[in-house]
This record gives structure tokens, C-alpha cells and sequence, in this order.
């Protein structure tokens, strides 16, 4: 791992849990990472596995209630010193100061993103506004027309007074990106920024967010259910199965060398179009109710080299097979024997 | 599969316009082309993938060929044995008929159940309006069509809440199935499931068309899913059908200059190389371009594309294309 200094976000054991009257969905359930300044994550997971509610509790915007950071911590290294999100509350001034300055986020739905009720410029220009209250009027619309060209809208000038409806889903899609961009922020979190959008229209998003990242110099979290997208934008990879991370590694490692079965199966199921794949692999089963507790490995029941007896009854803890690839897998972890269901539980009561 | 066999389906010179109305009176000032001047043919056990992006026509295209929309001119031929029947001309009586030999499969398996009846009524219901079966006959039948696509009997009586996605596809299909169609067309089947299920449906559905015959019109705009199904590819942009060709052809070697921008833009795992990224958008189906629809964003567009529509034609026994320039370009596949 890159030194300390680097670090921009530290995301250490976050759990948000959703308190419903069904019972409790654990939905992030112990996830630590960190993004290096400038550089991209990726995290691949199918629906429901916590990755949108990860990036959320970054930006602490899950709703409250039901949902709830409950423990965990997500620090932000910036040049006036550490902060602890977490600790902060949700709607606070601390807070307000740092979404969309620091961390803001693009989110997938280009049609709701934005309140029909206003022009696009005026919704960008609330947002430097907020943050650098000393520009004037004029230099505020010069600054969104500047912001609307760079992410490819034609004539800005023009465009910066219309109506969310008046575009299409792609000229949406780069408007809440420009709007996203409008404070530098280091980070940049992008929920599934092209699924909405058809494939040519989503390899001009992609190539825009990869330039942009560059100018800007910024962090990007990349998250989307689509491997080939995320392998394209992300330096690394994690895959997110059932709010916990299974995988992480550089993303040519997690390609040519997954680890973990879930990774490898998940591999084998999805048809691509520079594969010749005579016959889909798929996954046996399906997922378990979110409401369930895991013991152990949450992809225990649809694993097929789960070791019954000690998959089932603790949770294997984080390896690291190279410096740049971990995995949460008893497979992989030296000393992990088919228990004697003591030891199993001597492991649980160790973490 | 051979190019000689004799089709199973034909589609000639297909239109389907919705109109715009306007006005005071209701006026027609316009028509969507949503389906173009399309002609393909659907050979007998054979898999056509058709692929596009929204708006493309796909799906009008889908529905139009079982006359769930009826055509605005062309004619929809299917062969089935000497019986031949023109879908556009069939009376009520015939239309029964041509259903018990086609079929769909829809892209969303949480709208295209209705929640107040049970599996036993979903999976029973073309039995009983085609006038194919009814009562004990009808409840075997069911059940026999819900161990073929992997359903529980079980779970004859329960109501499409109580299913997963995957499984509410799974009633679907088999849905289509129960009738014992020849052909049916699948509607993005597998685009709302997620990627570890949607394996499963698109195995169940190879499984399915080499247990009995089956021919597929499959659309979807995944060409990855559109790879591994399919054994011929058409592609559509903007209500027309801009080239037909077999799978490993038209992938290796692009005949279009969409196709090839299409190809293109699909995000791969395999290498990360510089993308063509085509500029533009899909135009607006009422407002079509001149010319070639695709012309405005195409890279190789000519003087001739601007003001001359191209037609589909064959260059190759099995291989056709509607672009001016096809014999002069020679376009990067995958």
C-alpha cells in the first residue's frame, strides 16, 4: 500500500444498518478500505450488496431513519487536517462544508437527479454558491457556462437556462457531472452513472469522467453491477457481496487472478462480447433474505468450495495474498483448519 | 441452418408509424417511425438476435411480428408446414391459431404479472383463451410446462409477490411455453435480473430451444447477452434495420459503420484500448435526418448519405447491409 500521505478517504469497519419493522438489514456490514488522492476504486457487487449505501454513508446522505451508521469510522484527509465523518452529524454545518467540496457525487438516475422546478445553471450555481459565496453573479455564470462546456454540452451559453426536461438523458447525465465538478472536489463518487444510458451514449460519459478525473486531479469511487465498465475506469477493484468485501485487488490482478469463489463464479456468469462462452456458469441459488444473520461467509450457502463446519460458523477475516490483493476467505488463510468447532469460535472471539 | 432452409418466419418491407396528433381536432401532423421499411427472416430452430439502442425500434419491431401492434403496411409470413399465414390479414378465429405458434417472453417481471392471479391462472391463461385446455387437463398441463423452466409444483397456487425476479421470469417463459409455440420473441428476458441470475434464465432458455426446437427472436441491448445466444445478428438504429448478418461475421467484420461504432463503445474486460466514441445521439424518431438516419453521426458519411436513403441489400448470400459506401469500407470488429 501506497504511504500514509496519500490516503484520501480511510474507511475503517463502517456498519449501516437499516432498522425496519421486518427486522434489522445489515447492509454495509463491516467494510474498510481507502482511496489514494487521484486514484479510482471500483466496487462491482450485484443488488443489495451495500454498495450504494456505502457510498451514501460517505456522504451522509442514507436516510435517517431507518438506516444507521452504526459503528465504524470514515476519515477524510484533507490539508487542514483529519476528519471523522462518522462523527459528525448528518444535516451539520461541518458536514454541509464538505459534501460537494470535497466529496460529491453523481448518482444514476439522470432523470430525477434534478428538481424540475429549476433551470439547470441555477442548480449548479447553488452549489458554488454555497461554497464560494464571494464570486459575483456574473463571475458565478461564467464559471457554470466554463463547467457546462468542459463536460461536452453544446452551446453552454445557451443551454445554462433551460429545464432539466429540455435535455436527454446523456446532456442530464453530463449536467449533474458538471454540477458535481463545480467546487473541485477530491472525490468524486459515481453511483452507476451510465446505467440509465445506451451504450454509445455511456462510452461518452466514460471517456468524460476518465478526462475530467485527470484535469482535476481527483479521487473517483466507481461503483456499477457492470464488471467490463468498472474495469475500464478503476486502478482497483472490490467486490462487495452482502455488505462485506470479499475481494480487493489492483484491477488486472482481480481480473486475471480472482481469489475469491464468489469473484470466480461471478466471473464465469456474465456474457461479454470478446469472450466466445459456450456455456454460462451459474451461480447456484439464490441470495438469502436480507434479513438474516451470517454466522460465517455470507456466500457460504450458494459456495462451491465452501468447507461446511467452518465456513458456516465464523466470518473469515481479511487476508492479504500480495501487497495489492486481499481476500475474505478461509481458503486462503494459512492457518485455517476444518475446526473442532472451538477453534472456529476462538477465531470469532479473537477479531 | 444452412442459408437454403426455409424460413420460418418472414417480415417484408415492415412499417409501423405511431401518429402525433395535434391540434383542436386531433389532426395527425406526424408519425414516429418507430419500425422502418424492415425486412428479416427468422429461419426454423435458429436464434436472431436483434440488437439496438432505446428507441432503436426493437421492441415495436417484437411486438409488431405477433401483431400485439397491428402494422401500418408490410406483410409478416409464417410458415408452418404447407400452412402459410400472413399475420397482418388473420380474422379472430386465425389469430388463435398463430398464437398457439408464437409467442413472447417481456422484459419486466414485475409489471408483466398480473399480482391478483395465481401461477396456476398466469401460466394457464393462453391455455384456456386459445381454447387449448381446460380443468385437470389444463392444471397437468401447467404443471408439466413448470418442472420444464425449473418452478416448484408446489408453488402452483401462490401469487407472483411471493417470487424472485428470476422466478417470476421463470413463470414467464413458461407462460410462452405452455401453448408449445414454434417461435417466440423474448423482450430483453433477462435486462431487470441480476448477473448471477440472469445466467441461469439464459441457460434455461438455450436448454429449452434444444429440447424443443424453439426459434428465438431475442432482442436486447446487451450485446454481450446478444453474443451468446444468438446464431445471426441484426442491428437496428433509429427504426431501421441497418444490417443482418451470422453472428461471428458480423462481429469480426462490420459491414456498417453503426455496427462498428456499436461494437466499439461496449465497455470489454480484455484490453483497455482507445474507443471510437461516435458523437451525437439517437435522433428523434418523428424528425428523422435525410439521407442515411445514421449520417449526422457518422464518421464516413459522404455527400450521398445526406441526401439518398439507403436500402438493404445483399452482399453476401448470408449478409446484408444498408449503407451507400459497404463495399468500400472495411470496418474494425472485435
Amino acid at each position: 500500500m501506497a504511504n500514509e500521505t496519500n490516503k484520501l478517504v480511510e474507511v475503517r469497519d463502517l456498519q449501516t444498518y437499516f432498522y425496519l419493522y421486518e427486522g434489522v438489514v445489515r447492509a454495509v456490514d463491516g467494510v474498510s478500505y481507502s482511496i489514494n488522492k487521484g486514484k479510482s476504486l471500483g466496487v462491482i457487487g450485484e443488488s443489495g450488496c451495500g454498495k450504494s449505501v456505502t457510498a451514501q454513508s460517505m456522504m451522509r446522505i442514507v436516510p435517517t431513519p431507518p438506516a444507521k451508521e452504526v459503528g465504524g469510522e470514515i476519515l477524510l484527509h484533507l490539508e487542514k487536517g483529519t476528519v471523522d465523518i462518522l462523527k459528525m452529524t448528518a444535516n451539520s454545518p461541518e458536514m454541509r462544508a464538505l459534501r460537494w467540496k470535497e466529496i460529491s457525487m453523481v448518482f444514476q438516475e439522470p432523470m430525477t437527479s434534478f428538481s424540475p422546478l429549476f433551470t439547470i445553471g441555477n442548480q449548479i450555481t447553488e452549489a458554488i454558491r454555497l461554497h464560494i459565496p464571494d464570486l459575483t453573479k456574473k463571475e458565478m455564470r461564467d464559471r457554470v457556462i466554463e463547467l457546462l462546456g468542459k463536460v461536452g454540452i453544446p452551446q453552454p451559453s445557451r443551454l445554462i437556462d433551460v429545464y432539466p426536461h429540455q435535455l436527454s438523458g446523456g446532456m442530464r447525465q453530463r449536467a449533474m457531472i458538471a454540477m458535481a465538478l463545480s467546487c473541485n472536489p477530491k472525490l468524486l463518487i459515481a453511483d452507476e452513472p451510465t446505467t440509465a444510458l445506451d451504450v454509445t451514449i455511456e462510452a461518452q460519459i466514460l471517456e468524460l469522467i476518465r478526462s475530467l478525473q485527470e484535469e482535476f486531479g481527483m479521487a473517483l469511487m466507481y461503483i456499477s453491477h457492470d464488471l467490463a465498465v468498472v474495469s475500464e475506469m478503476s486502478d482497483e477493484i472490490m467486490i462487495m457481496y452482502l455488505g462485506r468485501i470479499m475481494e480487493k485487488a489492483t484491477t488486472d490482478e482481480v481480473f486475471n487472478n480472482p481469489l475469491h469463489p464468489y469473484t470466480q463464479a461471478l466471473w464465469r456468469s456474465i456474457p461479454t462480447i470478446d469472450g466466445d462462452i459456450k456455456r454460462l456458469n451459474t451461480i447456484s441459488g439464490m441470495l438469502p433474505s436480507p434479513y438474516t444473520v451470517h454466522k460465517g461467509c455470507p456466500f457460504f450457502s450458494r459456495c462451491e468450495q465452501r468447507i461446511p463446519g467452518l465456513c458456516d460458523e465464523a466470518k473469515p477475516v481479511v487476508t492479504e495474498v500480495t501487497p495489492t490483493h486481499t481476500v475474505s476467505c478461509f481458503l486462503y488463510e494459512k492457518n485455517a483448519q476444518v475446526p473442532m468447532s472451538a477453534n472456529a469460535s476462538t477465531r470469532v472471539g479473537t477479531k | 441452418m444452412s442459408a437454403q432452409a426455409e424460413p420460418l418466419l418472414e417480415i417484408k418491407e415492415l412499417k409501423k408509424w405511431f401518429p402525433i396528433t395535434g391540434g383542436f381536432l386531433k389532426r395527425t401532423i406526424g408519425y414516429v417511425k418507430a419500425v422502418d421499411d424492415v425486412t428479416l427472416t427468422v429461419l426454423p430452430g435458429e436464434t436472431l438476435g436483434v440488437v439496438g439502442e432505446s428507441g432503436s425500434g426493437k421492441t415495436t419491431l417484437g411486438r409488431t411480428v405477433l401483431r400485439l401492434y397491428e402494422p401500418t403496411s408490410g406483410d409478416i409470413v409464417l410458415h408452418e408446414g404447407a400452412n402459410v399465414m400472413h399475420v397482418p390479414q388473420l380474422d379472430d378465429k386465425e389469430m388463435h391459431h398463430f398464437r398457439r405458434n408464437a409467442q413472447m417472453i417481456f422484459q419486466d417481471p414485475y409489471a408483466s404479472l398480473n399480482p391478483r392471479m395465481n401461477i396456476l391462472e398466469t401460466i394457464g391463461e393462453p391455455l384456456l383463451v386459445n381454447g387449448i385446455a381446460k380443468g385437470t387437463e389444463l392444471e397437468e398441463r401447467v404443471k408439466k410446462v413448470m418442472l420444464q423452466v425449473g418452478l416448484r409444483v408446489e408453488h402452483l397456487r401462490r401469487y407472483p409477490h411471493s417470487f424472485s425476479g428470476g422466478q417470476r421470469q421463470r413463470i414467464g417463459i413458461a407462460r410462452a411455453l405452455v401453448v408449445n409455440p414454434k417461435l417466440v420473441v423474448a423482450d430483453e428476458p433477462v435486462s431487470a435480473l441480476d448477473v448471477s441470475i440472469q445466467a441461469q434464465i439464459l441457460n434455461l432458455l438455450k436448454d429449452l430451444q434444444a429440447q424443443y426446437q424453439l426459434t428465438y427472436i431475442f432482442i436486447s441491448h446487451a450485446m454481450g447477452v446478444i453474443r451468446y445466444m444468438s446464431d445471426r445478428i441484426a442491428v437496428m438504429y433509429a427504426g431501421k434495420m441497418v444490417e443482418v448478418g451470422p453472428k461471428q461475421e458480423l462481429l469480426s467484420s462490420p459491414l456498417h459503420p453503426y455496427t462498428e461504432a456499436l461494437l466499439s463503445a461496449v465497455p470489454k474486460m480484455s484490453q483497455k484500448r482507445k474507443r471510437l466514441v461516435s458523437r451525437g445521439e439517437v435522433p428523434d424518431l418523428s424528425r428523422l435526418p435525410s439521407g442515411c438516419v445514421f449520417h449526422p453521426r457518422c464518421k464516413y458519411a459522404t455527400d450521398i448519405c445526406k441526401n439518398e436513403e439507403p436500402h438493404l441489400r445483399e452482399i453476401s448470400p448470408t449478409r446484408t447491409v444498408s449503407c451507400h459506401l459497404a463495399d468500400k469500407l472495411t470496418l474494425e470488429g472485435i
